[in-house]
């Protein structure tokens, strides 16, 4: 109670902060991913080399991708723009790795349909294959969600704020009610976020 | 064109398909009559399909030239060809998302029709292949059962009264009994609507029930086309083939 009583408001202003990081960074991924996805569904060539980099971003340890990004001009420096870039880049995969999944899985028969009856591509991509891809896609924004806010901890290390300043705190002075305060929040947060997109990807999901 | 004879519809000159190095339809040359159903017979695999798809541009002769109403279909806009023309698949391919109402009103919607027209072409198309509209306007694919929806496949293709109907295997999913059941409906059908029909399948007693010609295909090539009693006297070897295992299914 004391704790909460004395930890209460940052625990506050750093979920906050938290958020925002997680929030923006998913939303410019799906800016960028989704569009990749669906080019990458219809340039086949371009699908290795995008996805091929996506995975490889995602293979480097996270701290790491942090630290790199530091000296980078423009994107890089001390603070939350950074970390938003990183979050950004360990999102891109899932949400444009389900992307072309998720089109790519449509029902041949129902795109030879679709084109045999003289829909253009675009008409066949809005009204049938995005539609019909909803769910899988959303479930790739769902897990970079679910990813994106365990790894905006490691954002403290940067100095971009967020739930991690408790952990990195709490552990450097050996304190593990003040690693709690960062990592409930952030669990509730992760969860939260997963019930929430989960729900609407099973509305969002068509029955065959 | 000659006066004498009837309109052609489709024209196949010298058309060769290759995939590759592999030709998978070989020198096709045939025309098929406006209002005429020509069955497409022959075993999986020798080019059939490859044949419907030309005919709409899903795909394009490697040599050679298919024209459609006179003109060859790399003159054609695709999209404007392929709206002119029905086309049922065995998948059938509904949309899952759409209701049946809205599956049957694609193509009608794409060339931008009143709503209220789409609606009373949807209910008389429902009526015409069996089903009551009020019980199946409302409901989704997943709801349907497959004969059911092979009937809203062959709807949807009714649905902007194109001139030209390509069917490929459109009854082979189905159970035997719904199967002849919609054969002799579609047999009805083909008499009121007087399309011009081209019909893949490898059943021969589909093909006698059917086409008013048939052209058997073997390996790419179109190895015999006659009318269903021409045929039965053919001496071509496949189509021999064809006869037999008719013969022995009949027994």
């Amino acid at each position: 109670m004391e704790f909460l009583n004395r930890y209460g408001e940052e625990i506050l202003q750093r979920s906050g902060q938290h958020l925002f990081l997680v929030v923006t960074a998913i939303s410019i991924a799906i800016l960028i991913g989704i569009p990749l996805g669906i080019l990458i569904t219809r340039k086949p060539k371009l699908s290795r080399p995008v996805l091929g980099f996506a995975n490889a971003v995602q293979t480097m340890p996270s701290l790491a991708i942090f630290g790199f990004l530091i000296p980078v001009p423009l994107i890089g420096g001390i603070g939350a723009r950074t970390a938003i870039v990183a979050l950004i880049l360990y999102s891109l995969l899932p949400i444009i790795r389900n992307t072309y999944i998720g089109i790519m899985g449509v029902d041949p028969a129902v795109r030879e349909a679709g084109k045999g009856m003289g829909m253009t591509d675009r008409q066949l991509l809005v009204q049938v294959e995005i539609p019909l891809a909803l769910g899988v896609i959303l479930g790739g924004v769902r897990l970079a969600t679910v990813i994106g806010v365990g790894l905006a901890t490691i954002a403290a290390a940067i100095g971009a704020g967020g739930l991690g300043e408790f952990i990195f705190r709490g552990v450097a002075v050996v304190d593990s009610q003040l690693i709690l305060a960062g990592a409930i929040p952030a669990a509730i947060m992760a969860l939260t976020a997963d019930f929430f997109l989960g729900w609407i990807e099973r509305r969002l999901t068509v029955k065959k | 064109m000659q006066s004498t004879s009837k309109a052609i519809a489709v024209e196949f000159h010298n058309v060769t398909y290759q995939l590759g190095q592999r030709p998978l339809v070989l020198n096709l040359n045939f025309k098929i009559e406006a209002g005429e159903t020509l069955v497409l017979l022959g075993r999986s695999g020798c080019g059939k399909t490859t044949t419907l798809r030309l005919i709409n541009r899903l795909l394009t002769p490697t040599i050679g030239d298919v024209q459609v109403e006179g003109v060859s279909t790399r003159e054609w806009n695709p999209i404007q060809l392929r709206r002119q023309i029905g086309y049922v698949i065995q998948e059938v391919g509904l949309f899952p998302h759409f209701t049946i109402e809205r599956n049957i009103g694609v193509v009608p919607s794409l060339q931008n029709w009143e709503p209220s027209r789409i609606q009373k072409r949807v209910v008389e198309l429902l009526e015409l292949v069996g089903l009551e509209p009020d019980r199946f306007a409302d409901r989704y694919p997943h709801q349907l059962s497959g004969g059911q929806r092979q009937r809203v496949g062959v709807a949807r293709a009714l649905a902007a009264d194109p001139p030209i109907l390509l069917m490929d295997e459109p009854f082979g999913a189905l159970d035997p009994i719904t199967r002849v059941e919609l054969q002799q409906e579609f047999r009805q059908l083909q008499q009121r609507l007087g399309k011009t029909i081209v019909f893949v399948t490898h059943d021969i007693q589909e093909a006698f029930t059917l086409g008013s010609r048939i052209g058997l295909m073997q390996a790419g090539e179109l190895v015999v086309l006659a009318t269903p009693e021409e045929f039965k006297r053919s001496t071509h070897p496949e189509a021999q083939a064809f006869l037999r295992a008719r013969g022995e299914w009949n027994s």
